[in-house]
Parts: C-alpha cells; sequence; structure tokens
C-alpha cells in the first residue's frame, strides 16, 4: 500500500438538508493520491449523500469541493466525469434492457457522425476486462446478469471514462465472499495503477484489509479519523453506531418440531429457460432454521422465487404442512403464512414511490385492520408503521416519506420490519443483511433467532458463508441447482463447507 | 412486485388458453351453423385486373369447412398448450378469419368476386397516417413520456399547414404545397413542444398535457377554419402529385402500389430512419436509456430533461407530417376533427407493436387493412336473408377481429419503465 501523496479531492465544511433531515453536517474529508480511503457509518449516516455531492449528483448547501487543488462546482455528474471522478452506485445505475455494451457506453458514446461505433468500445472494453479480471459478455442484456455481474459492469462503467478518482459506495454488498476477494484485490491493483478510491462498507474485516485511512460518519457528522493499525474492529464498530456491538449473535440451541417446509425433486428455470434448480429436495422443521450455502448463481435466487411463487414450477413439488403450493400465486402464499424477504430489495422488495407506511403493510393493505370493507384506514397503517419504525431502529424522517428516499441500509429494514412483524409459518429470507451495518445486522440476527424459536421454519439464503454458519441449526449446501449434502450446524466447519460449496462432493 | 418477466409467463397461460378457447368456439360454430347455411355458389378471389388476372375460384361450404376444421385444431393445440407451435398456430387461425370473412361477405353478396390487389394496396394507403402518428408517439414514448396528443398534434399540421398553403397561393399548388407541409411539420413539433413544457419541464401529469393538447389543437384549427379558410373560399386545392417509381409502377400485379403520393413513400422512409436512429446512433441509445432509467442516465452526464424535449419534438413533427397527408397530400382542403380519431388508433397500434419500430408499422398497417376490409364489405352489399346489413356493423367486425388476433397472437406489451413519470433532478 502506498503512502499518501498530494491530495486529489477535497471537501470541506459540507452541509446539505434533505426536508426533514441534516443528511451532512459541515463534513470535511479528503483523499490522497494513490490511497483507499475508506468512509464508514451506520445507516443513515450520510455516506453517500456525501459522495452524491462530490460526483455532483446533489448540491451541497454550504461547503466546498476541490479536485486536485482546484475549487469546483459541478452542476451535474457529466462535470464529475470530465474531471476524472467515477462513482459506482449503491444501487445499480444500470438500464436492464440495454446491452453490458450499451450500458457502459452511455454518455461516454464514441460515434462518427452522431452513429455509434461500437466495435472500438467493444475492444476497449475487452481490454479493460482483461487488464482489470472483470469478464463480461458485452452482449448480454443487462436485465439477465446476476447483481455480482452488474456490479462489475458498474466498475467497468467508470474505467471507461478513465476516472483516475472512483467512489466505490459499498461495492462489495451484493458479492460472495470469492467475489469479495477477487473485487479487493482488483481495487488494489487499481491503486497500483494510480487510482485513488474512496471506498464505503459495512464490512470491517474488508477495511483492514484494504484501508490506508479510515473516516467514520455518525449522524451526517465525522465522529472519527483512523488508520487501521491504530484501531480495531471492535473500535470501529463501536464508533459508527456509539454503542458496543457484538459481532456474533447467542443462537441458543433450537428445539425443531415437526417438517413445516418440504421441498421434493424441484426444477426451476431461470429467465432464459434453462434449467437453474435440477431436482432440488430439502426439509425444514419448524423453529429451524435452515441456512443454504452456496456461490451465488447455483439457483439460490430461482429456488427462492420459486418457493414465493413468483417463478413457476416446472417439476417437483412444495408442500407447506402437506398442502401443495403449487399453482398458488404469491399474494395467497404470504397468506398461508410464508414470508419472503428477497434478495432485491428495490425491485421485489420495496415500491420505492410509495411511503414507508404503505410499504410497511405492502402484504396486508387490504385486510383488517388496516382496510375495513374496501375502505383503507389510514391511522391504523400510520400507527402500525410508526411502532415498527421505533423496534427496528428505521432511520427515516417520517412515515409518509417515499420509500425510495431513505437511505440502502434503511429501506432494507423496511423490508425486514413488515415480514417479520406477522406470525409465520415459513420465512423465507435472502441476504437479510446485505448493505446493513454492523449494529442493525446485530440486531437481525436476533430476530431471526427469535422468529425461529417462536416456532418458524426458517429458509436462510446468504452469500456470506459467516451469517449461514452463525445462525442455521441445519446447513444446506446447493451446488448446480441442488442440495448436495444438509448436515445439523454442529458438523459444518467453514473448509467442509466450502469444499462441498466448490465442488459438489466432499472428496477433493 | 414481480419482475415483468416473471409475471408475463404467468399471464401467458392465461391468454393463449383463452384464445384457444375462442378459435375452438368460433371454428365449431362455423362447421355447424355457418357452412351448411351459406350459399353455395362458386366465388372467386381475383388478384389484378383484365384476362391475364390471377384467379383462385372456389366454393364457401367447402372452404368454411377447411377453415372451420383448422381454427378448431388450432384452438385445441392452444388448449393444450401441445407444441412449439401454439402461437404460430393462433396468427395463422388469425389470418383464416380473415379471409373466412371475405368468404362469408361473398357468399352473401350479389357479386361473386372480388379483386384482392386494391384491398391490400389500400390497406397500405390507409394505414400510412395511422403508421406515422404511431411513429410520433414512439419517439416520445420510449423516451418516457406518455402521449396521447398525437392525435391534436396531427390535426395542428393539417389544419395549420393548410392555412399556410390558402394563405401562400390560395392552394394553386407549386412550390407553396411543399412550403405548407413544412409548415405542417412545424406545427406539429410547435404543439408537441408545448406538451414537453407541460410534461418535463413543469411535471404536469402527462396524460392531462395530452388531453391539453388535443383540446388546444381542435379549438385553434377550427377557429382558423371560420376565421381564414372559408373567407378564403379555399375548399379544393391542389394537392401533392402522384409520383411513380419507375420500373416498379410497371410490374404485373402490384404495379399500382408503386404509384402514390410522396408522404405515402415517406411513412416508409420515416420507419427505416427511426430504425436506425433509435438503435445505432448514439442520441437514439440516450432515448431509450431516458425512458427505462433516467436515473442511471443522469448519473451518467446524459441531461434527461434535454433529450425528453427533443425525442418528444421530433415526435409532433412526424405528427405533423401525418396531418399534411390528410389534407395536403389527400383531401384538398381542411375540415374540422378531419384527423378522425386517427391518432388514437396509432397508439393502439403503438401498443400493439410494443413500442419497437417495425412492429409498428406491422401494427399500423394491420389497422389499415381493418378500415380497408370494412369498406370493401360495405361495397358488396352484403345481405342476410334479404336485408342488407348495417355499415357500422360491417366496419366495426374488421377491427374486431384484429383485435382479437392482435391481443391474443401478440399478447402483453411491456412499455418503457420510466413512462408517464415526470423526472425530476435529486438534491
Ligand atoms: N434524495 C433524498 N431525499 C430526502 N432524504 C434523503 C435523500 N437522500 C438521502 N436522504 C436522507 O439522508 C440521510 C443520509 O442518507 P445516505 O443515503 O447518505 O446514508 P448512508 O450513509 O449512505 O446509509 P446506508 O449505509 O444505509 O447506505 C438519510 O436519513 C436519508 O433518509
Ligand atoms: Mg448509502
Amino acid at each position: 500500500m502506498t503512502g499518501a501523496g498530494r491530495h486529489v479531492l477535497e471537501v470541506e465544511g459540507i452541509t446539505k438538508t434533505f426536508p426533514g433531515v441534516v443528511a451532512n453536517r459541515s463534513v470535511s474529508f479528503d483523499l490522497a493520491e494513490g490511497e483507499i480511503h475508506c468512509l464508514l457509518g451506520e445507516n443513515g449516516a450520510g455516506k453517500t449523500t456525501l459522495m452524491n455531492i462530490v460526483f455532483g449528483l446533489y448540491r451541497p448547501d454550504e461547503g466546498t469541493v476541490r479536485v486536485r487543488g482546484e475549487e469546483v462546482s459541478f452542476s451535474s455528474s457529466a462535470d464529475a466525469i470530465a474531471a476524472g471522478i467515477g462513482m459506482v452506485h449503491q444501487h445499480f445505475q444500470l438500464v436492464p434492457t440495454l446491452t453490458v455494451l450499451e450500458n457502459v457506453v452511455l454518455g461516454a458514446e464514441t460515434v462518427r457522425h452522431g452513429v455509434l461505433e461500437l466495435a472500438s468500445a467493444r475492444r476497449t472494453l475487452a481490454d479493460l476486462s482483461d487488464r482489470y479480471g472483470l469478464p463480461v459478455d458485452p452482449d448480454a442484456l443487462v436485465g439477465d446478469l446476476s447483481v455480482g455481474i452488474r456490479q462489475r459492469v458498474e466498475l467497468l462503467k467508470a474505467l471507461y471514462r478513465d476516472a483516475d478518482i472512483l467512489i466505490l459506495d459499498e461495492p462489495t454488498a451484493v458479492l460472495t465472499p470469492g467475489e469479495v476477494d477477487e473485487f479487493l484485490s482488483t481495487v488494489r491493483e487499481l491503486v497500483g495503477m494510480g487510482k485513488s478510491i474512496v471506498f464505503i462498507t459495512h464490512k470491517l474485516r474488508e477495511v483492514s484489509q484494504v484501508a490506508d485511512r479510515i473516516t467514520v460518519l455518525r449522524n451526517g457528522e465525522v465522529v472519527g479519523r483512523t488508520t487501521p493499525a491504530e484501531t480495531s474492529e471492535e473500535e470501529l464498530a463501536a464508533m459508527m453506531v456509539g454503542r458496543q456491538v457484538s459481532f456474533t449473535v447467542d443462537v441458543g440451541t433450537s428445539d425443531p418440531g415437526e417438517v413445516v417446509l418440504e421441498v421434493s425433486g424441484l426444477v426451476v428455470d431461470d429467465n432464459r429457460g434453462h434449467a437453474a434448480v435440477r431436482d432440488c429436495s430439502f426439509a425444514v422443521r419448524a423453529g429451524e432454521i435452515f441456512g443454504i450455502a452456496g456461490v451465488e448463481g447455483n439457483g439460490q435466487r430461482e429456488l427462492v422465487e420459486a418457493l414465493a411463487g413468483m417463478r413457476p414450477v416446472v417439476a417437483g413439488d412444495v408442500r407447506l404442512r402437506g398442502r401443495s403450493l403449487l399453482g398458488l400465486d404469491p399474494r395467497r402464499i404470504a397468506e398461508l403464512g410464508v414470508g419472503h424477504i428477497p434478495e432485491d430489495r428495490t425491485r421485489h422488495g420495496l415500491i420505492g414511490a410509495f411511503s414507508v407506511a404503505d410499504n410497511l403493510v405492502l402484504n396486508r393493505y387490504h385486510r383488517p385492520p388496516f382496510a375495513r370493507g374496501l375502505v383503507r384506514r389510514r391511522s391504523e397503517v400510520t400507527a402500525h408503521a410508526e411502532e415498527l419504525v421505533a423496534t427496528f431502529d428505521i432511520r427515516t424522517p417520517g412515515v409518509d416519506v417515499p420509500a425510495a428516499q431513505l437511505s440502502g441500509g434503511n429501506q432494507q429494514k423496511v423490508v425486514v420490519a413488515r415480514e417479520l412483524s406477522r406470525p409465520l409459518e415459513v420465512l423465507l429470507v435472502a441476504q437479510p443483511t446485505r448493505g446493513l451495518d454492523v449494529g442493525s445486522i446485530e440486531f437481525i440476527h436476533r430476530r431471526l433467532v427469535e422468529i425461529r424459536d417462536r416456532g418458524t421454519a426458517v429458509v436462510l439464503v446468504s452469500a456470506e458463508l459467516d451469517e449461514v454458519l452463525a445462525l442455521a441449526d441445519t446447513v444446506g449446501v446447493l451446488y448446480r441447482g441442488r442440495i448436495v449434502a444438509s448436515m445439523p450446524a454442529a458438523e459444518a466447519d467453514r473448509h467442509r463447507v466450502g469444499l462441498l460449496m466448490a465442488t459438489g462432493s466432499e472428496a477433493a | 412486485m414481480t419482475a415483468p418477466s416473471l409475471r408475463r409467463r404467468f399471464v401467458a397461460v392465461d391468454r393463449v388458453r383463452a384464445l384457444g378457447a375462442i378459435y375452438v368456439v368460433f371454428g365449431l360454430v362455423l362447421l355447424m351453423r355457418v357452412a351448411p347455411a351459406l350459399p353455395d355458389d362458386p366465388e372467386r378471389f381475383l388478384f389484378g385486373t383484365g384476362p391475364d388476372a390471377l384467379a383462385w375460384t372456389f366454393r364457401p361450404s367447402t372452404t368454411t369447412v377447411v377453415i372451420a376444421s383448422a381454427l378448431v385444431t388450432f384452438g385445441a393445440l392452444a388448449l393444450v398448450r401441445s407444441g412449439r407451435l401454439v402461437s404460430g398456430g393462433l396468427v395463422l387461425g388469425g389470418v383464416l378469419a380473415v379471409v373466412m370473412l371475405l368468404v362469408a361477405s361473398l357468399a352473401l353478396s350479389p357479386n361473386k368476386s372480388t379483386n384482392l390487389v386494391p384491398l391490400f394496396i389500400q390497406s397500405l394507403r390507409l394505414g400510412s397516417p395511422i403508421a406515422l402518428g404511431a411513429l410520433a408517439g414512439m419517439w416520445s414514448e420510449r423516451s418516457g413520456v406518455v402521449n396521447i396528443g398525437i392525435e391534436g398534434m396531427m390535426l395542428a399540421g393539417a389544419g395549420i399547414g393548410f392555412v399556410a398553403y390558402a394563405l401562400l397561393n390560395g392552394g394553386a399548388g407549386g412550390l407553396p404545397l411543399y412550403v405548407a407541409v413544412l409548415v405542417a411539420v412545424a406545427a406539429g413539433g410547435l404543439f408537441a413542444a408545448l406538451h414537453s413544457l407541460m410534461s418535463v419541464t413543469l411535471g404536469t401529469d402527462q396524460i392531462v398535457s395530452g388531453v391539453a393538447v388535443n383540446l388546444l389543437a381542435i379549438g385553434l384549427t377550427s377557429f382558423l377554419r371560420s376565421q381564414v379558410l372559408v373567407p378564403l373560399n379555399a375548399d379544393s386545392a391542389t394537392t401533392l402529385p402522384e409520383l411513380s417509381i419507375p420500373g416498379l409502377s410497371s410490374l404485373p400485379i402490384i404495379g399500382d402500389l408503386f404509384s402514390a403520393k410522396p408522404i405515402f413513400f415517406l411513412t416508409f422512409v420515416a420507419f427505416g430512419a427511426s430504425a436506425f436512429v433509435l438503435t445505432r446512433t448514439r442520441w437514439g441509445l440516450r432515448v431509450r436509456s431516458v425512458g427505462e432509467n433516467p436515473h442511471a442516465a443522469e448519473t451518467l452526464g446524459v441531461d434527461v430533461m434535454r433529450v425528453r424535449y427533443q425525442a418528444v419534438i421530433l415526435g409532433g413533427c412526424i405528427a405533423g407530417l401525418a396531418g399534411a397527408q390528410f389534407s395536403l397530400e389527400t383531401v384538398g382542403s381542411f375540415d374540422d376533427l378531419m384527423t378522425n380519431g386517427t391518432g388514437f388508433i396509432a397508439l393502439a397500434a403503438l401498443i400493439f407493436g410494443k413500442w419497437r419500430p417495425w412492429p409498428v408499422l406491422a401494427g399500423s398497417m394491420f389497422f389499415g387493412f381493418a378500415r380497408a376490409l370494412g369498406v370493401r364489405i360495405q361495397l358488396l352489399n352484403v345481405e342476410v336473408a334479404g336485408f342488407p346489413l348495417p355499415s357500422q356493423f360491417l366496419q366495426a367486425v374488421p377491427y374486431v377481429v384484429t383485435m382479437v388476433v392482435l391481443a391474443g397472437a401478440i399478447g402483453r406489451a411491456i412499455p418503457p419503465a420510466a413512462i408517464g413519470r415526470p423526472y425530476r433532478r435529486p438534491g
């Protein structure tokens, strides 16, 4: 890791208010040439807001931004891009109906007489892919890609524009552990090639791996500046959330009852019509957390969507207490007591334009007490929302603001709060703590254990092997669409599960 | 909350089965009720005129039985969803249903032969303004702006263009005629600029803004007609001249297709150019991105509002051209409400074409065909048990068939994702 050169980016005294919240209060921050500067802070601390200001998307109320010593006042991100700044956004900024190549060139197209010259762009993209180890299929539709690959496209977009100041807003939140390692080495390589990087993350392990310097935000203010050598993960966590955080939740002992959810011989296609889940069978008992470990892209998404009724089942059966769920629509399945915390919260979990309160009753808005006959009852909805906002510590100026205005982590909490706040037979959870700060992760883990202890059968899919190992009572390994092994938590150690995830068998 | 791609698969099951059931029932009715009841004199479909014209002679009863059996088969296949031929069968069945309509009309008409080539050519002629209107809508909506103001933009083009023509030289043709066409194009663009001012800049609901454009166009053109055209007595102007494409226009049978007026030919040029610009140019890429995910486009430095303005105004210009087709190319005068709902049919064609240029053109021509067929059936003096059928009914039937076929065989259309939502810059 290189030491600090001159400052390529300096932010001074930035204040930014939104109706009802001060997102940044007099924040100062700088980035030295060739360094990785980690920006930490709990959900809603103001990290994204600060970086959106640097990237020209928001205008600050007060304060200055200097790039390579010169004061700038960007009126759009076009100006920031021209100044050599690239940003990978926390919520992907991709056009799903366009191809990878089209997404990459958009806004920076090479043209002859206005006609796109995609051939040269294709070569440049291939070069970048090679150089940084970021393979993509330039002609794939972005809408068909997994989140991991979309992340790659986002990074390539910034590199394609020759950015030398890179802002990475929670880039690893959606990656699998293997992908994270790869990504971190890409990031180090980028720095080696002279780029300077602002790195936002909630994963403290990554911070100690890559950071040169660390700045911590809380409630819109800088509460600490440090380096990995001077601090520890515990200290950082405490600095972020303002209290001591325990990293491991005491899961206690489970007391599984009868089988609630039974999946047998399930076959499910992916969006392109290829079998993604192949002959998958497992059973989950009441009061048990069944953790599914597996490298992303082995059918997790399709499996969960099929169980939730969002994707047609090609063959096999899904039974809830003996009753087949095949052919029921998602709403009916939810009404039978199946909760679902989806992987892609902005697409399947939330309606951004609806208020927080409405999002919190999205699966029940039409039933009592939230509606009487055809008439909705506002006051009930609001009271319910206020209660959940308090219990789940959702940081929002009010329950009436559109959900899209919440910080990323707080949007996730809205989805989790909605699903955990009603009695459930089965809870399907995919990546429940993606993008959450350490304090919230602790909180949600506790809630999952709690709901298990109340007798719900929990299916937990997570790209974080640690999360699966920490919470699951039974660990199943999903490999190429099939549960290749399933074992009690006591027998599941990192090494054994890792091998199964990678090869599908225990014989190395 | 369900991704469109997932939901579509569920809906598809119902749609295909429903259409299959309709086909089976319709086929059985044909077999058991219609085939025995139709007068059975031989009929002839002609292709072209004169002694060397191709002709196909057949008996209504046998033809009906054949078509009916095919419909039952295709319908049954769709019902059990077997094989990959389901949607192909449904489309073919739709075509057969249209043929059946003609067969039945001929059987019930005192005429026993009809020439299909003019019917085909007439379809394209009547489809052309619909297609231009739909293309106008495509540009606007691909950029994310709903445009139900196409009708108004067309009317403005027709009216203002013709007023300019009348004022320039009283409708005597020549250069002023072409200038008037340009005025019509500009008038459409101007009304579109108004639409974008309201819906893009001011964030007015796009439907409301479109309705406002329509009402304004009706009022303004009717005012201009009574104040300018009536005093000038301009009601039988020289229209755009007919062009013949050398070579092609002397082909046998279909030669007539290549003798037509300029805006008719321009329709096809406009579609070719639009398809190219939309898919192959920088601006086209930006239009698509802005209509699907304006936030993403904004983060890449694309000026969302500007692109939307440009796309809506380009659409308006095309609508203006469609308007000129009515007053300056076809009729040679201007009447109130002259465009007669074409702009709305264009919107339907736009949806059937799923907002993509070539399918939109095809959808428009389907509607053109429905219009032409309605006219043709009327000319045949169809009688049932000695009573003529009402002409409104005859005009409506082809539309119904077209709608069923298009809706059923083409399925759910997914609009541009950001359509209808005003874009606000964040922060
Ligand atoms: N466009 C907006 N309109 C209104 N409020 C906003 C907007 N963007 C952010 N906020 C508010 O500003 C605060 C800071 O949000 P920000 O997205 O910067 O948090 P963050 O640190 O990135 O959190 P996370 O880790 O959850 O992504 C939050 O309270 C959020 O609700
Ligand atoms: Mg954020």
